[in-house]
């Protein structure tokens, strides 16, 4: 059992703000969508709108952060034991079986993690915010009158919107059941509070070895 | 705990705090507050009417008085001539039809029914002296009733079944020297009651907005806008703004919100972009008829009904007219709630030739045209009045029924109480085929809902339509209103994959608890 740092502290920051950005904005959104009533209609529009602009800032701040900090490399995709880690999830988990990915700050993602961490942020995310922009301002203002982008009803945008709502929602239940899944069952949200995960030995081993590599090859 | 203020810190504070300053961001109404002092400068006459030698005088007849106005405002005669509110018809082109001329004069509708054979009571609200009937000359200014708009001493009154003339014994001297702009109850003398009786006919428009509170009408209550009903049917030259749908079929010469308000008249972006979609009159007129009760049914056919071969009427605690033999059944009901239509300025008629299709259950007395998708197309408020009126059933035709005679024997169905004669003879004044074959049939008229604006602050709320159920444009299609609409396809996906996430992870979740459990005793 050894402890390693795996997330720093921006993206801590980047993980908790956006997670509670969704949930607020699926709290709001289903309200405006007339599944219940809690803020009450207008409230949860100006409420809905403004988690928004906030989770946008966000996601620019954080596209920033991944392009200097070289983190979006974690998220290229591979074939590479993805059929393994299937298997563990299906199988090996129940038996007992270690992990079959071994985590570094290197490569803090299993395969499956970097689909799907990939499929929502060139897929989802962007389709969420594409459309909830046009949602905002498929009219607008300009010279004192009211015009719009040529669309004429909100149908498609706001089908869109909706849908990628519900694929989120699913997303978010299957994110927080998995992270239950490390080596305790709250090693993996300790890690995302404090940027330290609990590894098993053989883990670390491999993780320092891929530091150290990662040492070597700047010192070349 | 060092995280959780963290949290608190950096991610709930920044949303309440930009929330907040957002919403409180209402600035004031700049434009309003000008609109207002706009309208506060009162009218100060030009003319003072008793000092003119013309008017000093006794006049045997209304003509002379006419007579009288015309040789000073020598050119107005010729520009009422042209008004319809003296031809009581009206140039316009109807999609399907063409060029037509429609107006009171010759259609028809599903209170009264029309005016064909009945001119000498319907045209007591006609500006002008004596048309009795299709001999009346249109084309003689000296029979303009200059006094039913201009009297602003309130003595002038017209007779019941006159024709339009005044009722004898007039102190024409008072009346001639104390004329003046149109105000309230020179329009609401008639259009306060259309239909027969106080707001009858239009639920919006009634004696009651002489003496409104602001909560009746925020623009012609005293204490509200205290304007009359010219500041916003502005006149030129007799020509004034303001359409009715149940005689005028384009889209031209409108009164509109917009002539005062703009377009944008919100300070808030959202509600500004509402104008596109939704009239002004949908969010700010919630109810009409809001201090009397106005007619929503009649049903004719049940007229002529006697107890003991007379004929009786009924009354509710309320005082409103239920039944009388001389016209059947009325539903009346006050606060009314509109029904909400797509309409884009233009409206069809059914006229007294149209063909009732033999698969026709309703009649649409008028049709006010529009759908969702066409740009000059809005939401509005309207009245429906239903009615169930006589009709040709071999000709296929609506009868116009004479109504009112000042003689029995005559075939009036009001004085005589007999259908047949009242058919034939109305048939036969308008010229058209009676087969002598008739039955009731359902009809239906959509009347504007205009005025009784309430104050800003009892419009609509966002809910009153961004509601699941039971909204207020829950019959409207076409668009997509948040909340309302669904798509039934997107919704059932959605719930069931995150059931489907849910089970999943619960199943896994026992799996992995009962392998665990295993485990555990292995070693024992």
């Amino acid at each position: 059992m050894q402890k390693v740092y795996l997330y720093s502290r921006y993206e801590r920051f980047w993980h908790w703000t956006q997670a509670f950005l969704i949930l607020f904005l699926a709290l709001t959104g289903f309200e405006i969508h007339g599944s219940y009533r809690m803020f009450g209609f207008e409230n949860a529009v100006h409420l809905h709108n403004n988690a928004a602009w906030i989770l946008i800032v966000l996601i620019i701040f954080t596209i920033f952060w991944h392009f200097t900090t070289g983190e979006w490399r974690q998220y290229l995709p591979t074939a590479e034991n993805l059929r393994a880690q299937i298997a563990y999830y299906v199988t090996g988990i129940f038996r007992n079986a270690p992990h079959p990915t071994k985590k570094s700050s290197l490569s803090k993602l299993n395969p499956m993690q970097r689909l799907v961490y990939l499929g929502l942020k060139i897929l989802f995310i962007p389709v969420m915010v594409i459309t909830g922009l046009l949602y905002m301002f498929y009219r607008y203002q300009l010279d004192g009158a009211i015009t719009s982008l040529g669309i004429n009803n909100l149908n498609l945008i706001a089908y869109t919107h909706t849908l990628g709502a519900y694929i989120l929602l699913a997303f978010v239940i299957v994110h927080v059941y998995l992270i239950t899944t490390g080596h305790t069952l709250t090693s993996n949200l300790k890690a995302m509070i404090t940027g330290w995960e609990e590894l098993e030995e053989e883990e670390v081993e491999k993780a320092v070895a891929i530091e150290e590599k990662k040492e070597s090859i700047q010192s070349d | 705990m060092k995280n959780i203020a963290t949290f608190i810190l950096t991610v709930i504070f920044p949303i309440v705090i930009v929330t907040v300053m957002l919403r409180d961001a209402s600035k004031d109404n700049v434009a309003l507050e000008a609109l207002r002092a706009e309208y506060s400068i009162p009218h100060i006459p030009s003319v003072d009417h008793s000092k003119h030698k013309e008017l000093q005088r006794d006049f045997d007849n209304p003509h002379e008085i006419t007579e009288a106005c015309i040789s000073c405002h020598t050119e107005r005669g010729n520009e009422v001539l042209a008004n319809a509110h003296w031809n009581w018809e009206r140039e316009a082109y109807i999609e399907g039809r063409g060029v037509t001329y429609l107006g009171k004069k010759n259609l028809v509708n599903n209170f009264c029914t029309g005016i064909l054979s009945n001119e000498a009571t319907c045209n007591r609200c006609h500006i002008g002296y004596g048309w009795a009937d299709d001999t009346f000359d249109h084309s003689d200014p000296l029979n303009i009733d200059c006094l039913i708009c201009h009297d602003n001493s309130g003595l002038y009154d017209k007779q019941r079944g006159g024709a339009g003339y005044p009722v004898p014994g007039l102190d024409f001297q008072t009346i001639v020297q104390n004329v003046g702009r149109p105000e309230m109850d020179n329009c609401g003398y008639c259009h306060f009651y259309g239909g027969g009786g106080n707001n009858v006919k239009h639920g919006d428009l009634e004696n009651a907005l002489l003496t409104a509170s602001r909560d009746v009408d925020i623009h012609m209550s005293v204490e509200g806008g205290n304007l009359h009903c010219i500041d916003c049917h502005k006149t030129t030259n007799h020509q004034m703004l303001g359409r009715y749908y149940g005689v005028s079929s384009d889209n031209t010469m409108r009164a509109t919100c917009e002539d005062c308000h703009t377009s944008m008249p919100h300070v808030d972006r959202i509600l500004n972009e509402h104008v596109v979609t939704v009239a002004c009159q949908t969010c700010h007129i919630p109810v009409y008829a809001k201090v009397n009760p106005t007619k929503m049914h009649w049903d004719w056919s049940t007229a002529t009904d006697r107890i003991d071969g007379q004929p009786y009427e009924i009354i509710d605690t309320l005082g409103n007219l239920l039944y009388t033999s001389a016209k059947g059944d009325f539903h009346w009901v006050q606060n009314a709630v509109p029904s909400y239509v797509w309409f884009n300025g233009t409206a069809d008629h059914h006229l007294i030739s149209d063909i009732i299709g033999e698969d026709d259950s309703v009649i649409y007395i008028n049709t006010l045209l529009g759908e969702a998708g066409d740009p000059n197309s809005r939401i509005y408020p309207v009245k429906i009045h239903t009615g169930r009126q006589p009709y040709d059933t071999e000709y296929r035709t609506i009868i116009q029924a004479k109504l009112w005679d000042k003689d029995p024997g005559m075939g009036a169905l009001w004085v005589d109480l007999e259908w047949e004669e009242a058919l034939a003879a109305g048939m036969e004044y308008v010229g058209m085929p009676f087969s002598g074959h008739w039955d009731f049939i359902d009809s239906k008229m959509f009347l504007m809902v205009n005025h009784m604006v309430s104050p800003a602050d009892q419009a609509l709320s966002c809910e009153d339509c961004h509601t699941r159920n039971g909204g207020r444009l829950a019959g409207i299609e076409g668009i997509y209103i948040p909340a309302q609409t669904t798509h039934a396809a997107i919704d059932y996906f959605g719930i069931l994959m995150l059931l489907f996430a849910g089970a999943g992870v619960c199943i896994h979740a026992i799996l992995r608890y009962l392998a665990w459990k295993k485990r555990i005793k292995i070693p024992v």
